[in-house]
């Protein structure tokens, strides 16, 4: 933390930039809320766009470790919790919106829902899934699980992405193309993993020893 | 069922201020002062459609704001979001424009726009829109009954059923540069729904020539139906021996029917219908069955499995 060599300026600039971008969307829909320019039907304007910017940012989170292993870079990796909790945030609100906007509290629509309609069927437990991702992703909870379990419940993470993306594709009515390119960035973002596994040195490049 | 009246609305209540600014709205773009200059003299006579009937199936609830009715489109010709039929279909060209029709008919026949015009008077209907995507509006329609265009067709004793073909024009329609859909797009009605009085062959909204948006120059409504029913920018009307597959059913069988009549108590695989948002209001309210019009059209579908044929 109170690195100040050089890099850790540059990290805390590169924190502060992902800061600002990660919170640009919600800005954007709060302005655009407060100039009722949210279109003819505003509550779905909502639910999209805190629905899209949960799973992008999931996407994005995902993407730091084959980013660390391609390029040696070091600041991925310390970026992945702020998006992974921005991630959490926005699926937070794309959950509130739903529930207080959309369905205002309508228990038995909502459960209805959950039970009924297979988009929400996997968007729920996707949703629940990084409720404990979320709530351990303290310094003081990795320690007090250790890192390996930390690591295990942590591959909680592709359940939840892969349960986000097929949410997507079974919601939109006939247009796929949207989800199939989150499908297809999210099987790139696997299979760099599997193949990282498999070929294991092939996809290593030596580490630089300059790591932060 | 008594979820229906025919309201006797004043005059007053409905003409004056709201149409006079749609008009004006209309008539500053530079879209609408060139269509004006197109558009013939009966047509285009007293600054819109002249006399308009007003007509006795219209509802008294508020209407849908202008700018939500042109601006929030499901119109997969222009794009499969909303507002891309706004942005997009703007070059349409509605003029010339000729519908063919043909199939089970005395005489098939291709008729002009300005022909079809002639046909009856046009009036204005307040209808319910409801979208099979669970929202609604309430839109004031200009147009007559589809019965008066189909009596003139002359349809044999063979037609069972309409069918409804859309323009199929990428260059000018570049959602069909995808296929998302079969294009071009077509819709079905039995030949008695077709010809119900409710059934709205229609050309014009808020008092004005139809936007392009919103299926120009000439569609079908069918208010008791999801809106994907209510076919747009018409080039074909076929009458048919068979029921036509649409290109919905196409798509996605087990989701899109042949009816799709709105109903509450049958859902979607995806949403349930039980409820809708009609747009500009927070809180859902319960969908009718028939979207409300059932005293006038529960009788086409009587003794029928309305799960079965959805
Ligand atoms: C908590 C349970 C959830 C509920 C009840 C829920 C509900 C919804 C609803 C109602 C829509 C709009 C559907 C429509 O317009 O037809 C939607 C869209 C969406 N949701 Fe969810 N969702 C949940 C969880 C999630 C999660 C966990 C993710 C991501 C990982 C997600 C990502 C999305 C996306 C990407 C969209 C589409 C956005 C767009 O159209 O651009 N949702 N969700």
């Amino acid at each position: 933390m109170a690195n100040v060599s050089l890099d850790g300026k540059a990290l805390a600039r590169i924190k502060i930039a992902a800061f600002c971008l990660a919170l640009l969307p919600l800005g954007k829909l709060g302005f655009n809320a407060c100039l009722d320019n949210l279109g003819a039907n505003p509550i779905e304007k909502i639910t999209h766009v805190t629905g899209f910017w949960t799973l992008t940012l999931l996407m994005v989170t995902l993407a730091a470790t084959p980013l660390r292993r391609l390029s040696g870079w070091s600041w991925p990796i310390r970026l992945r919790r702020m998006l992974g909790l921005f991630a959490f945030g926005y699926g937070s609100l794309h959950l509130l919106a739903y529930l207080v906007l959309d369905q205002f509290f309508d228990w038995e629509a909502i459960v209805q829902d959950i039970a009924k309609r297979p988009y929400i069927t996997v968007g729920f437990p996707a949703f629940l899934l990084m409720v404990p991702l979320a709530v351990t992703s303290t310094d003081k909870m990795l320690r007090r699980l250790g890192g390996k379990n930390w690591l295990r419940l942590h591959s909680l993470v592709y359940p939840c992405a892969i349960g986000g993306v097929v949410h997507y594709w079974w919601l939109v009515k006939k247009d796929l193309s949207n989800p199939l390119a989150f499908a297809s960035v999210l099987a790139i973002l696997l299979g760099v993993r599997v193949a990282y596994r498999l070929g294991g040195p092939l996809f290593r490049r030596p580490k630089p020893a300059r790591s932060t | 069922m008594k979820n229906y009246h025919y309201p006797k609305i004043p005059a007053a209540e409905i003409t004056p201020k709201h149409l006079f600014q749609a008009r004006r709205k209309f008539m500053q773009t530079a879209g609408g002062a060139a269509l004006a200059a197109l558009l013939p003299q009966p047509l285009w006579a007293a600054g819109g459609f002249g006399e308009i009937k007003k007509s006795e199936f219209s509802t008294s609830e508020a209407l849908t704001p202008l700018q939500s009715v042109t601006g929030y489109n499901n119109f997969y010709e222009f794009g499969t979001g909303k507002d891309d039929p706004a942005a997009r279909a703007g070059n349409l060209k509605t003029r010339p424009w000729s519908v063919r029709i043909e199939g089970e008919v005395k005489k098939p026949i291709t008729l002009d726009i300005d022909q079809i015009l002639k046909i009856a008077p046009l009036e204005e209907r307040i209808y319910r829109l409801r979208c099979v995507e669970a929202w609604s509006m309430v839109v004031p329609w200009l147009g007559f009954p589809l019965a008066e265009l189909i009596k003139c067709a002359e349809p044999t004793g063979k037609a069972k059923y309409v069918e409804f073909v859309s323009l199929h024009d990428p260059q000018q329609m570049p959602g069909q540069k995808s296929a998302v859909l079969d294009w071009p797009y077509r819709e079905g009605l039995r030949l008695d729904e077709a010809m119900h009085p409710l059934t709205l062959l229609t050309v014009g909204l808020y008092g004005e020539v139809l936007p392009p948006q919103n299926g120009a120059p000439l569609r079908i409504v069918v208010p008791w139906k999801y809106g994907f029913k209510s076919a747009k920018s018409i080039v074909a009307i076929r009458f048919l021996e068979q029921q036509p597959t649409t290109s919905w059913m196409q798509a996605g069988p087990s989701e899109y029917g042949f009816y799709a009549n709105v109903n509450p108590e049958v859902d979607h695989p995806r949403w349930s219908q039980a409820k809708e948002r009609r747009i500009g209001e927070f809180l859902k309210r319960k969908t009718l069955m028939f979207n409300g019009y059932a005293e006038q059209v529960a009788p086409l579908y009587a003794g029928m499995d309305l799960a079965r044929y959805f």
